[in-house]
């Protein structure tokens, strides 16, 4: 959208003391490139941060926002790109707090929300909490950051590892070492990993305990409709991995069924080539906690179902109670306990009120938001928990006509749950003996039972 | 101790405060001062009155407290240039500073500041950077230069930067390349005609090695401008193809639609019998179906432009249906993308689960998205014929849970149905006219009024229920009016016994006593053909209606090809072209696709202005005399005194309900009506139309009126057509205005002949178009020299380019203008005749004529009749190659001449054409076939001007 010319719609559109300049010259103003603005605003709807890379834009441009804001019945339900007659608002909610990118002309909107998630990524990293509070304590930090961040709407330096060598993170051992001697918390170097081949990690790196850690971690979608058959499932794993190692280590991880992995997502650092060719990855790690690949098991493929829910909720017509009652038993679990199991319902709007019993756990019902939840802690196969009881409706209301759906969380520690297995991790390029291990972990992600 | 301690505030005044720390001594109390005043900038407090102190902190060996000083720079630098002078001697002096970071530092934060002054002494700095030994300088540099061109682009060009820009991608260091191209990406935009990134097969292959090593951000660049790149050939575009693959797998989701982009984009190329084209398939769908798994934010802007991957390319994700489920805590912008790709992705194989999930759907809480789901479910019925069966019992199922908004919206969708498969479920009527009362919806209302009308005879008690809408007739929005009316004249046509006094009370309404021309319209229509010639009446009211298409809403196929090529942009997530996001910068042409000839269709298009106005008559402001006068007669009617008698209906009634009608409707009718059944049966043409138009409800009366005419305007004289008058003196305060348009070496023109007619000199003509379906727009100012005095007469010669901004108007060759003078602005239309945008190179080579006619798919070939034409076949080639028509091949079978022909448009749409002539047969038969078959009709109009002439 071409800014301050009004040409909006079909309206017939004429700038009569313009009327003899050419073409070329029907923008007021140049098109601003990339992020021009950001606005951060809390739950409340304030703005408590804002940062300008180019001119700056008024704050009422976050009106639109706002006024989308009230629209929409959840804070998710904002929608991420807003249209104003000059400029866009791409926004992302994390943390309960939203990063409002103002941009001004054609940008690829993907590009912004991956910059503003690595905004959050930063301040986590950086305040090890993303809050409100957090930001503010910190504010000329921030402000630091985001200018080394983005440059005339360029991406500057986004990598953790940089960032930190340009801009010490606040601990307070050092604010009170900067105190007493007078030094900053800004690098005088050139970060040397800034324009090596491998800009991800720093050089000169010591430890005297070297170790690698690499968390396979996947979650389960799914959706399972009324007679418990797999709608759809699927799995999203990752490989995380915190490595201090001394030097310049080189890195190989294979895996027993590497042909799981056909969907895959890698950190800069992993040799593409060498995993098409041989399907090992093969990489010099940044040092610390990154993520090395994600994947995606799709619906194509059999996945296990862990658990299995029986239920049955009903209501009579002309009566005032419904019956409700809910057994969790271990499905595919691979030997493994099913534990953290956590279950939520959002029950119809004529349920007053709940008069349940758990045979573990406990169990609350919020009869304004009319959330049920029940924190079920570990399912023990030979008996199996439940949760039976009555609901109470309004007197002479109609049957509730919404069938509520059931959300389960769970853990499954020590197993992957597509089977994924590493095969082995070895080290080249240093002479040293590292520290290594490998953990598995299966969690629910978006777990939907139908009723 | 945390920053939170900068905020805390003195009752003294704040700022007096400030000053005096930043101007202590001690480095330390300094800095915090300087802090202070961040945090305050921070929060958008105005700290701009401490400018010259905090500039004073500026000359310090700390870091940073450089930094600091430097980000208060750049933001109120523009607000004090003056004082912002007093910086620039550190600046300089920093960016020789032995230290790289140091020296990137200063060259950054002097792009930032926006100060006219400044600018002239960054040119030395910033050369020296470009040039810089540490590639961290120069990729900043780069940059830098971008900001600089923002400011003062003319300067950038006299100091030779773009070229120092330009041998920067060739730089050793791929940051500095990535960057390099950002920068001209950026500058290019501006330039929409340099060819700043001059892309040739040795840029490519460096950006291409470019693309390995760089950050994830610089790799987003340089795909983004391969993007732009045109292969040479086949081969070339696979190769590129098979480097950018491994893109596909990058963490970064920008990066990986930006892949799918150049993909996407050069696949077209490939042969598709090529295996690497089905590999490339392949390869395709995991990572969209990854993008699908991150944050909703992600996922909106994925499915967006999935909607426009599934609508090019359906076999990418075919088999992926399931991931298009909609989970319950999805965020409802992400389920309502989801739902409109599901049935994008639906079929035979798929039906029975995809229906499973909207009956789903349908009982959820959100209203916008049951809403959405029960329309899909119509929608299905109507895409996979085995379907519909199922769908209906679906749609009854929803309606009887007597949910209201269930209710309503099923009712809409089951008229599209009946549309679609007539004679086939209307067994469900009765069902659906038990919840005639629950419905308060104008859209719901007008739906249920129109499966009445049209099933009236099966429907008992059609007219009761007819009439309880019309009590409250004025109430009504215009859609269930129009409706309205419609319905009961069908009804009146099918039953006239009983429904005579409805048709009257209704047509009364509609005429009399609403302000809504649209309803007025239509009335007077209505009545002027059940009065004069019920026979027709019911030939057009109750005519057989074109089955509705399958798809309702897929992208316009030019706008869907321009889109791909731009995935990942704001313009593939509103699906409108990208020249709407960016004025004045052009799009990128596919290049192996013709050129858009229309834009800004999209059906769902957020943009409101276009969307909610529907169709509401565009020419209002045009003024075409012929059509203007038939107007008025029409609207003169109702002040006739309806009391005056007609002469008796012309036609004798062949049909029972003409006698019916009796006196009663006759004495309704007020004039002279009767006199002209030519017009009334050509009006009829507005009722046939008018249920396909129930979407858009306002596409009544006024606009067909108007359509109506659009042939007649359309010069026919010559291949110069005669001036004919297109703004009459009575209407522009004195200016008349007539001309025409040739095509006069090369360059087209609009002649214009200005008159003055009234009595006061007029001054300061000046012109322009709105945008236009091929982009005409003056290309130079209009040439009105001296001042014009009263009946005075000048001829004045427009040049015209074809550059402008583009819009699909209708017809294709309408344009709309204003002209200014010192008295006022006037708006006029005029329809030029497409052959003067007929380009001089329009001949092809007899290969590809004969490979891109039969590359074009049959339904776009259409076929006319040249009547009374006696020319012999070389005569006629000869007339038409003057202009532009380019015969290629000549062939004689039967004593018939075929001749084929080549046109090009001058936005690069071909046309081509046969010819067959038939000696001693003055009837020529004609087919033109063309990959934008929208200008078929105006290129033959175009033929017969030339031919006849």
């Amino acid at each position: 959208m071409s800014p301050a010319n009004g040409k909006e719609g079909t309206a017939f559109h004429i700038s009569l003391n313009k009327c003899e300049c050419k073409n070329t010259n029907r923008l007021s103003s140049p098109p601003a490139k990339m992020i021009h603005s950001l606005f951060l605003v809390n739950s409340s709807g304030d703005i408590f941060l804002e940062k300008h890379w180019k001119s700056v834009v008024s704050r009422s441009v976050c009106d639109y926002f706002f006024e989308a804001q009230e629209r929409a019945s959840e804070p998710e339900n904002v929608p991420p790109v807003i249209p104003t007659p000059h400029h866009y608002l791409i926004s992302v909610l994390r943390h309960r707090i939203y990063f409002v990118a103002v941009i001004q002309s054609e940008v690829p909107p993907l590009f912004v929300i991956e910059f503003l998630h690595r905004v959050v990524d930063t301040f986590q990293d950086y305040f090890g909490v993303c809050t409100e509070a957090a930001i503010k304590d910190n504010v000329v930090v921030v402000y630091e950051l985001l200018e080394e961040m983005l440059d005339n709407g360029f991406p500057l330096a986004t990598e953790s590892n940089i960032l930190k060598e340009l801009i010490k993170p606040p601990t307070i051992l050092r604010t009170v070492v900067n105190t007493i001697t007078g030094s900053t918390n800004v690098g005088e170097q050139l970060p040397t990993g800034q324009l090596s081949v491998v800009p991800w990690r720093r050089t000169g790196v010591k430890y005297t305990n070297n170790e690698a850690y690499f968390d396979v971690v996947e979650e389960i979608d799914a959706i399972i409709d009324k007679s418990g058959s797999t709608i759809t499932a699927e799995i999203q794993g990752v490989v995380d991995a915190c490595v201090k190692l001394t030097g310049m280590p080189d890195l190989t991880l294979s895996f027993m069924n590497p042909r799981l992995l056909d969907d895959v997502s890698f950190h800069p650092c992993v040799r593409f080539k060498r995993w098409e060719a041989e399907r090992i990855l093969s990489f010099i790690p940044p040092d610390g906690n990154f993520r090395l690949l994600s994947y995606h098991v799709s619906s194509q493929n059999l996945v296990a179902i862990p658990v299995y829910v029986k239920h049955s909720i009903t209501f009579r017509e002309g009566s005032s109670q419904g019956r409700f009652e809910l057994t969790l038993g271990p499905k595919q679990t691979m030997g493994k306990g099913v534990e953290a199991v956590l279950v939520s319902s959002q029950l119809p709007r004529g349920v007053l009120n709940t008069n349940l019993n758990p045979s573990q756990g406990t169990y609350t019902f919020d009869p304004v938001t009319k959330l049920l939840s029940w924190d079920v802690g570990k399912i023990n196969p030979q008996k199996l928990p439940s949760l039976k009881g009555s609901m109470s409706l309004q007197t002479g209301a109609s049957k509730p006509d919404e069938n509520p759906t059931i959300n389960i969380q769970f853990k499954i520690q020590q197993s992957a749950l597509s089977g994924l297995k590493v095969n082995r991790l070895d080290m080249y390029g240093e002479k040293y003996k590292p520290f290594k291990g490998i953990k598995y972990m299966t969690k629910a992600g978006k777990f939907q039972v139908r009723t | 101790m945390t920053d939170s301690k900068y905020f805390t505030t003195t009752k003294k005044g704040e700022i007096f405060e400030l000053k005096a720390e930043l101007n202590s001594d001690k480095k330390e109390k300094k800095k915090e001062a300087v802090k202070k005043v961040i945090a305050s900038m921070t929060v958008g407090k105005d700290v701009s009155a401490l400018f010259p102190d905090v500039v004073n902190c500026m000359q310090t060996d700390n870091l940073e407290l450089k930094k600091l000083v430097y980000l208060y720079l750049m933001n109120y630098a523009k607000s004090q240039p003056d004082m912002a002078i007093m910086a620039v001697n550190t600046f300089v002096k920093d960016c020789e500073d032995p230290n790289p970071l140091i020296r990137a530092l200063a060259v950054r934060t002097m792009g930032c500041i926006r100060v006219d002054k400044i600018t002239e002494y960054l040119c030395e700095p910033l050369r020296k950077c470009l040039k810089d030994e540490d590639p961290y300088v120069r990729k900043t540099a780069a940059v830098c230069v971008a900001k600089l061109h923002d400011i003062n682009a003319q300067l950038v060009e006299d100091q030779g930067f773009l070229d120092t820009l330009k041998d920067l991608i060739s730089d050793s260091n791929p940051m500095v390349v990535a960057n390099a191209v950002a920068a001209l990406s950026e500058i290019a935009e501006s330039h929409p005609n340099s060819n700043l990134l001059d892309l040739n097969p040795q840029s490519i292959n460096k950006l291409l090695t470019a693309l390995n090593e760089c950050t994830e951000w610089g790799q987003i660049f340089i795909l983004d401008c391969l993007a732009n790149y045109a292969p040479r050939d086949d081969r070339e575009s696979q190769s590129i193809c098979e480097r950018v693959t491994p893109r596909l797998s990058h963490a970064n989701s920008a990066v990986v639609l930006s892949a799918v982009k150049v993909l996407m984009k050069f696949m077209e190329m490939l042969p598709k019998d090529l295996d690497y084209y089905g590999t490339l398939l392949k390869k395709l769908a995991p990572p969209l179906v990854t993008l699908l798994s991150a944050e909703p934010e992600l996922q909106y802007v994925a499915l967006r432009n999935i909607n426009l991957i599934v609508q090019k390319r359906p076999e990418i994700l075919k088999h992926e249906m399931k991931v298009f489920f909609v989970k319950y805590n999805d965020p409802i912008y992400v389920k309502l993308e989801k739902l409109d790709i599901m049935i994008r992705l639906a079929s035979q194989a798929n039906i029975a689960q995809v229906l499973a999930e909207l009956k789903e759907y349908a009982t959820e809480v959100d209203v916008d998205f049951v809403r959405k789901a029960v329309r899909a479910i119509g929608r299905c019925a109507i895409k996979v014929e085995q379907s519909a069966e199922r769908c209906v019992s679906t749609l009854l199922d929803l309606i009887q849970t007597k949910v209201n908004y269930v209710v309503q919206e099923a009712i809409v969708v089951i008229k599209d149905i009946f549309r679609k498969y007539p004679n086939k479920y209307e067994s469900v009527i009765a069902t659906l006219c038990e919840n005639l009362d629950s419905l308060d919806e104008p859209e719901a209302r007008a739906a249920m009024i129109w499966i009445v009308g049209e099933y009236a005879e099966r429907i008992d008690n059609a007219d009761e229920l007819l009439e309880s809408f019309l009590e409250g007739f004025h109430d009504e929005s215009t859609q269930v009016q129009l409706q309205l009316l419609t319905a009961i004249v069908k009804l009146f046509l099918k039953k006239p016994t009983e429904t005579q006094e409805l048709v009257q009370q209704v047509l009364s309404l509609a005429t009399q006593d609403s302000d809504n021309p649209d309803l007025r319209d239509r009335g007077y229509i209505y009545w002027r053909l059940l009065s004069t010639d019920p026979v027709a009446a019911k030939e057009v009211v109750l005519a057989e209606k074109p089955l509705i298409s399958e798809e309702t809403d897929l992208i316009e196929p030019t706008l869907l090809e321009e889109l791909i090529c731009h995935i990942g942009t704001l313009a593939s997530v509103y699906h409108k072209p990208p020249s709407a996001f960016v004025e004045g910068s052009r799009g990128v042409m596919h290049k192996r696709l013709p050129a858009r000839t229309g834009s800004g269709e999209s059906t769902e298009s957020p943009d409101v202005g276009a969307a909610a106005g529907g169709s509401v008559p565009e020419a209002a402001p045009s003024v075409i005399p012929s059509q203007g006068d038939l107007l008025g007669d029409l609207l003169n009617l109702d002040l006739g005194p309806p009391s005056s008698t007609g002469p008796p209906p012309s036609s004798s009634g062949s049909m029972g309900g003409m006698d019916l009608l009796g006196g009663g409707l006759d004495s309704l009718l007020g004039g002279d009506i009767g006199g002209s059944p030519a017009m009334g049966a050509g009006f009829g043409v507005a009722p046939a139309v008018m249920p396909a138009s129930l979407n858009a409800p306002m596409g009544g009366g006024l606009g067909d009126l108007f359509d109506l005419g659009g042939g007649v305007g359309m010069p026919m004289g010559a291949y110069v057509p005669p001036k004919t008058v297109w703004l009459p003196a009575m209407k522009a305060k004195g200016l008349e205005i007539s001309g025409t348009f040739a095509r006069r070496a090369g360059v087209i023109q609009m002649e214009l002949t200005l008159t003055n007619k009234a009595m006061s000199v007029m001054t300061d003509f000046a012109i322009q178009f709105n945008r236009n379906s091929f982009g005409l727009a003056p290309a130079g100012p209009l040439q009105v020299l001296s001042p014009l005095n009263p009946n005075q007469t000048i001829e004045v010669s427009l040049p015209l380019s074809t550059v402008g901004p583009v819009m699909k108007m209708e017809p294709l060759n309408n344009l709309q203008v204003a002209v200014k003078n010192n008295i006022d602005v006037f708006y006029f239309s005029c329809q030029y005749p497409i052959s003067m945008l007929f380009v001089e190179d329009g001949k092809m080579e007899r290969q590809v004529f004969l490979a891109t006619w039969k590359d074009i798919p049959n339904e776009n070939e259409s076929q006319f009749q040249i009547k009374d034409c006696h020319l012999n076949s070389d005569a006629v080639s000869n007339k038409l190659g003057a202009s532009n028509i380019f015969t290629i091949a000549k062939r004689t079978v039967d004593g018939q001449d075929m001749l084929y022909m080549s046109i090009k448009l001058s936005n690069g749409i071909w046309v081509l054409s046969e010819l067959r002539v038939q000696a001693g047969n003055p009837n020529y038969t004609i087919s033109l076939k063309c990959r934008a078959p929208e200008v078929s009709q105006c290129v033959f109009q175009s033929y017969e001007a030339v031919l006849k002439n």
